[in-house]
């Protein structure tokens, strides 16, 4: 990653400042502030049970935290749901798929271009050239990904048919579709093998490298962490414990202690 | 692979399909039978039926949302073209379907409401207010009958254009145009992405949303929608089938009729409520003539038509537990056994998998 890119890391596009979040009375989130700059890849880690999901969660606005407030390009998301954020800009992926199970591979990612079909269902219902043209070019978009991705063979497959790696692959062309400014990657290469790991890295850093997306990404793989964002954030009980580039966290005393496990005395 | 479009987004199977129903609906048909048996008591209302299941079909089969309450919405596009018809004398037919259609839309959104809060079996359970209410209203209040009291009202003649369409063959062409302009909507919105957002909205509502799809009106469009398809269903229902206007006629029964017909049919296709409103009606008809055939004289005439429910009931939870995906299915399978075309696609997709 030291070669110049096409997109150099900028401001901060993402703040998160103070949140908490709790279920009743289980904190999951406990006054939590960071910041997501332009165009990098960004990890959050931490061991199972840290608050990761629910840190995505809160700014995909799935969940609403009960204090603290998230900003996006330099915008408040107050009052926000899933829909109201992706049209600000964000997209996601989610740890267990959430795929369109009884869709085929291209309709899951031509959902993903839902924000860029302006089309009524009257339009559409009777054809006019707008919505046809508007069909066949978010068509052609999704052609491209799905050539992208290299899943051309399975394009009119069933997603829910189709093995956990492929699914996962389909998940991310559907997230690339939308074209966000910042994708929220839950675990994208849970599950995987190497080569399946390693594939998808390529893939994300290309997307990063060509479209300067910025990218949130949850990832248990420290050697993946390590080799593709350029800023990890650790999570541990639901507090940061660490917030930097991968070699500063990775001698980072704390961040070893709840990896590890320490005898707290 | 997928065909290349021909004409617009169809392809060449879509246009040659086209032809071929259209040539039978309105040329091998009318030349063909001459009995209005068959136009008054299966082609009519089997093609009413199943523009009702397509209704049901969007909010159902594509939307994911177990509505249960389509006759209700046939009541009320049947009741709201009778009173168009009966008090806007110079308002052509045809727009009388669709200003019913409108108000039956409107009931849509109104009892579609509940699917913003509840799912599953407890939004089907709201949704039946619509059924109850709806025909409530109806016999309620006087005016929408004209304050008839006999109860059953007799249906205006159809005209369109100074000519009135009376005989069987006559109204079935009516209905047959009406259904083809209908389908061929509903197959556009359901194949672009209206039916796109809907199904997204159907296999995982979070990830819908996400994707930037407001659930609030991928639903209510559906149930909207839905209620349209019925309404104008129900408005041909009762002035070319039944003839006449009772509330009666659209009663629980038909909805569950309906719901009946798109599980059958196969959840989530056009084609499946044709097929499935075909099945509900003409089933019956074939085990009573198969029965008849057999048993007569053998068995008393009562215990035939007894053992036919059976029969039909047995066959439903046979067909569920073997084809969930119904008989719409069941022909695809077997069209691409015959062409073999589709498994190839499918060993390349098996290709792709990793062997561990």
């Amino acid at each position: 990653m030291t070669q110049a890119r096409n997109f150099p890391i900028g401001g901060p596009i993402l703040e998160v400042e103070n949140i908490s979040l709790s279920f009743g009375g289980v904190k999951a989130i406990t006054d939590t502030s960071f910041k997501v700059l332009m165009h990098e890849i960004r990890a959050i880690i931490g061991p199972n049970g840290a608050g990761k999901s629910s840190l995505l969660n809160c700014i995909n606005g799935i969940y609403k935290p009960q204090q603290g407030r998230i900003s996006f390009k330099g915008e408040v998301l107050d009052r926000i749901s899933p829909n109201i954020v992706a049209r600000k800009g964000i997209s996601r992926t989610f740890q267990n798929l959430a795929l369109f199970k009884r869709m085929s591979v291209i309709d899951n990612i031509l959902v993903g271009r839902r924000l860029h079909m302006g089309a009524n269902f009257l339009q559409i219902a009777f054809q006019t050239p707008a919505a046809t043209r508007e069909e066949r070019e978010n068509r052609e978009r999704c052609e491209e990904i799905v050539e992208f991705l290299e899943i051309e063979s399975i394009r009119d497959t069933p997603v829910g048919k189709l093995p956990y790696g492929l699914q996962k692959k389909v998940e991310l062309g559907r997230a690339l579709a939308t074209e966000a400014d910042m994708l929220l990657l839950d675990e994208p290469m849970a599950g995987m093998n190497v080569e399946e790991k390693r594939e998808m890295c390529r893939f994300i850093l290309k997307v990063n490298d060509e479209l300067g997306t910025t990218m949130v990404l949850i990832e248990h793989d420290m050697g993946v962490v390590m080799d593709i964002s350029d800023n990890v954030v650790v999570l541990d009980y639901g507090k940061i414990i660490a917030d930097g580039p991968p070699e500063a966290v990775r001698t980072n005393q704390d961040v070893i202690d709840a990896y590890l496990g320490v005898a707290h005395d | 692979m997928h065909d290349k479009p021909l004409f617009m987004t169809y392809s060449r199977g879509d246009v040659a399909n086209f032809v071929v129903l259209m040539a039978l609906a309105f040329a091998v048909v009318p030349l063909m039978i001459e009995t209005d048996y068959w136009y008054s008591s299966i082609l009519i209302p089997w093609l009413c039926l199943a523009l009702a299941a397509i209704g049901q079909q969007f909010v159902m089969g594509y939307a994911g949302q177990l509505a249960l309450g389509a006759a209700g919405f046939m009541a009320a596009g049947a009741f709201a073209c009778y009173n168009i018809e009966l008090r806007i004398p110079w308002m052509p037919f045809p727009l009388s379907l669709l200003f019913s259609g409108l108000i039956a839309a409107a009931f849509g959104v109104l009892f579609g409401l509940p699917s913003l809060r509840v799912r599953g079996i407890y939004l089907m359970v709201a949704t039946l207010a619509s059924q109850f209410f709806i025909i409530w209203m109806i016999d309620k209040f006087g005016w929408f009958k004209n304050y008839d009291s006999s109860g059953i009202i007799t249906a205006q003649d159809i005209v369109i254009a100074g000519r009135s369409f009376t005989s069987p063959m006559e109204m079935y062409l009516v209905v047959a145009v009406v259904v083809t302009v209908l389908t061929i909507l509903a197959v556009n919105m359901t194949r672009g992405s209206v039916g796109r957002n809907w199904m997204a909205v159907r296999d995982m509502d979070i990830a819908a949303e996400s994707m930037g799809i407001s659930l609030l009106r991928a639903k209510l469009q559906a149930f909207a929608l839905s209620a349209f398809y019925c309404g104008v269903a129900g408005a041909l229902f009762a002035f070319t089938y039944l003839k006449s206007l009772e509330p009666v006629a659209f009663d629980i029964k038909l909805s569950f009729q309906i719901l009946f017909m798109v599980i059958l049919g196969g959840l989530g296709t056009i084609n499946g409520a044709f097929i499935g409103a075909g099945f509900i009606l003409l089933f019956p008809v074939v085990l009573n003539t198969v029965g008849n055939a057999w048993f007569h004289g053998m068995i008393d005439a009562t215990i035939i038509s007894a053992i036919e429910q059976v029969v039909f009931g047995a066959l439903i939870i046979v067909f569920l537990i073997y084809e969930p995906l119904g008989i719409a299915k069941l022909w695809e399978n077997l069209k691409s056994r015959l062409f073999s075309r589709r498994p190839v696609a499918e060993a390349a997709a098996a290709k792709q998998e990793p062997a561990g």
